[in-house]
């Protein structure tokens, strides 16, 4: 059973380094389990979605990248792609609700669209929430593929309030007139119990600290937080007690030694110290992320987590998080 | 140079010593997350404890690396940093950027007073200075060109801002030059420059389709605002593009140092690659790269293999629970450091001229002035 049975648009944010595209591509493939259609998109022009299903770089054109399992309709699911960028949104803008293409390829010789988008970045966030919104709340009638979800790739914890809070953005930028009614409509789809802000992180200090505060700050602007995703997760290898005592430094070297023996090691002194410092420095580590765990649980939030691939992540990998993902209901 | 296939030219080590004695200022860059500024704050105190007198600008540190270094107030100006050993004459200074504050100071500056405070109201400054794409790089590099300015220190160490690509922090002075003189910017002026009325007269006809469009899709009032803006801030087009050129300049100088900074994982080691490549298309001076989070182990002679052997050994026999658990803490740990090997030696196959420096993955966060002592000795020992 899904933990946000009510979402259709799932945000996805996390530090740089933490995997955040990855949990993304894996979230849209357990979405997609089952027969389902899933749109999944990024805005920040890194072709990171490209990467990670590899393929060519993505255009503005949604692309069939990945297939899931069948369901019990026996029709497979399918994960589509979109690289939204704020030039060819804008351009779409114009021609859909003004009829302006000729317009819109001007303003483009004129360089007035990276004007507009860079003087005013709380327009250009607008115009790529606002292609998103559109692919999440197509109907029947009209243009485009119907989808099931839409997962988005979105900017960094430490931006992500900022990205998604629009109108906050552009209030200030425009009073009224069309840009401002396109913040109001995607800020009440971002609002809504149709959407979730989901963070990524690992159990460092700087990600978990910067978890808390995107918590925060999504919490202040009202916008709906989702769960945790605790990426990179490693096992503890240490029963507890030693673990317990490894991190305060003491290891029984006498046992190591007689275990090495037994196992037909050569119980070299230097072998068995150089054992003893590596399990320290392991209990520390486990220490220090159970501490870290422990900040994240006071968030309140469903947190999920993910192992540590010793591989590089490739497609095979990504079906085993999106596997993970939904056993723990997150999907 | 030419290299005969199947050999492998060892990279040279880079010797952190040499450089932090001679640089008159060393750029930390790479990717987000990869200990940027941490390597920047190491550096940054070795320098000063080998007899420098040395500042640090950080960006974004972690709350607790910034307390350790005194970083609790965000003033924009250094402040001496405690607990720094003096013995050999050195000091360290610490500051944070505020990136618009250092904006505003620009505005106010370049600008009469009235001129300026017309500025800082403007709903489009507020929005440009607090999250234009490229802000934070250019006022970092504003930043840098300021303390240099003083005099007042032998070595300045600079942590770039957390770019969504390592490269924009180089493009970002320019992006705004080139945006500041803009045809755009022209076309917004022309109006003004008419004495702001006839706007449609000025403009030809394809021009009058933009102002329309723009009228349209923004709003007149928006317009206006925007209008207001960009001719209040003309004065200053000359003075902001003149100061983009004179940092660029000074990064190209002979005292200044790039260090790229990477961890060994595929992304990180990509856009490290792109830096190093972009820095020698615009000659600018690579010091080397700085390799964080590397896994060692002292026991490597100790295969993963055998290891886990030993450990299946004694977990079915019973014979001894925590020497196994401690195998299998050494097979992951050998297992990661030959992955980390072969992710840097591609990277070294691919720029071999690069030096490279090792740092291993510390057990805890870094967040002392002892913490970044081991940092700074461990990056002084050539890898």
């Amino acid at each position: 059973m899904s933990d946000f049975p009510s979402v259709k648009l799932h945000v996805v944010t996390g530090k740089g380094g933490t995997g955040k595209t990855t949990v993304a591509g894996a979230l849209a493939l357990a979405l997609a389990a089952g027969g389902r259609q899933v749109l999944l998109t990024e805005v920040e022009g890194r072709q990171g979605i490209a990467q990670m299903f590899d393929t060519p770089p993505l255009p503005y054109e949604e692309r069939r990248v990945a297939v899931a399992p069948a369901g019990y309709s026996g029709r497979g699911g399918e994960v589509y792609a979109l690289a939204i960028d704020p030039e060819a949104a804008l351009i779409e803008y114009l021609e859909i609700f003004y009829n302006l293409k000729r317009a819109g390829s001007a303003l483009k010789k004129l360089g007035a669209i990276d004007f507009a988008t860079t003087i005013a970045p709380g327009v250009r966030d607008v115009l790529l929430t606002g292609k998103v919104m559109e692919a999440a709340t197509r109907e029947r009638r009209g243009g485009g593929r119907l989808y099931d979800a839409v997962v988005l790739d979105a900017p960094p914890t430490g931006r992500i309030a900022r990205f998604l809070n629009v109108n906050a953005e552009v209030a200030g930028l425009a009073r009224m007139g069309p840009v401002r009614q396109q913040a109001d409509s995607v800020m009440n789809l971002l609002r809504s119990r149709r959407t979730a802000v989901h963070l990524v992180t690992v159990l460092e200090e700087m990600p978990v600290q910067e978890t808390i505060d995107g918590v925060k700050e999504l919490t202040n602007a009202e916008l709906p937080v989702g769960g945790i995703v605790v990426n990179m997760v490693r096992q503890p290898l240490l029963p507890q007690e030693a673990l317990t005592a490894a991190a305060a430094g003491k290891v029984d070297s006498a046992e190591i030694d007689r275990g090495l023996k037994a196992a037909g090691l050569d119980n070299t002194r230097k072998l068995v110290e150089a054992l003893s410092a590596e399990a320290v420095e392991h209990a520390s580590r486990v220490m220090l992320e159970e501490r870290e765990r422990a900040s994240l649980r006071e968030l309140g939030r469903p947190m999920y987590e993910l192992p540590l691939l010793t591989d590089a992540v490739d497609l095979s990998c990504l079906y085993e998080l999106a596997g993970k993902l939904s056993e723990q209901g997150l999907v | 140079m030419t290299r005969s296939p199947g050999t492998t030219t060892p990279s040279p080590g880079l010797d952190v010593d040499e450089l932090l004695q001679t640089a008159a200022i060393v750029v930390c860059c790479g990717a987000g997350g990869v200990g940027k500024t941490t390597t920047a704050a190491a550096l940054a105190l070795r320098a000063a404890e080998q007899g420098r007198k040395v500042c640090v600008l950080t960006i974004d540190p972690a709350r607790r690396l910034a307390q350790s270094m005194g970083l609790t107030e965000l003033d924009n100006s250094p402040r001496a940093v405690a607990g720094v050993d003096a013995a050999s004459g050195g000091s360290l200074d610490a500051m944070m950027l505020d990136m618009k504050r250092t904006f505003d100071e620009i505005v106010l500056t370049h600008a009469d007073a009235q001129r300026a405070q017309q500025i800082l109201a403007n709903p489009f400054y507020v929005s440009l200075s607090s999250s234009f794409a490229g802000t934070q790089e250019y006022m970092a590099m504003e930043k840098l060109g300021q303390l240099r300015a003083t005099g007042s220190w032998d070595l300045i160490v600079v942590d770039t801002p957390p770019s969504r690509s390592a490269l924009d922090f180089l493009d970002a002075p320019q992006r705004l030059g080139r945006f500041l003189d803009g045809r755009m910017i022209r076309l917004l002026l022309a109006p003004a420059k008419a004495g702001g009325r006839g706007v449609m007269k000025v403009f030809t006809a394809g021009l009058s389709v933009f102002t329309n469009v723009l009228n349209r899709v923004l709003g007149a009032q928006t317009l206006k605002d925007l209008g207001l803006f960009v001719s209040s801030l003309e004065t200053m087009f000359g003075g902001f593009r003149e100061r983009a050129d004179k940092t660029y300049r000074l990064l190209k100088e002979p005292g200044t140092a790039f260090v790229v900074v990477a961890v060994p994982e595929r992304d990180a080691l990509r856009e490290a690659a792109y830096f190093v490549d972009r820095l020698s298309e615009e000659h600018m001076p690579l010091a080397g790269l700085v390799l964080n989070r590397v896994h060692r182990s002292a026991i490597e002679s100790l295969s993963v293999q055998r290891s886990l052997a030993a450990a299946e050994h004694l977990e079915e026999t019973g014979e001894g629970a925590l020497a196994a658990a401690t195998l299998r803490i050494h097979a992951e740990r050998v297992s990661a450091a030959a992955r980390d090997r072969h992710v840097a030696e591609r990277f070294r196959a691919a720029h071999p001229g690069v030096p490279v420096v090792q740092v291993g993955a510390q057990s805890t966060d870094v967040h002392d002035l002892d913490g970044l002592r081991r940092i700074g000795a461990e990056l002084a020992v050539a890898s």
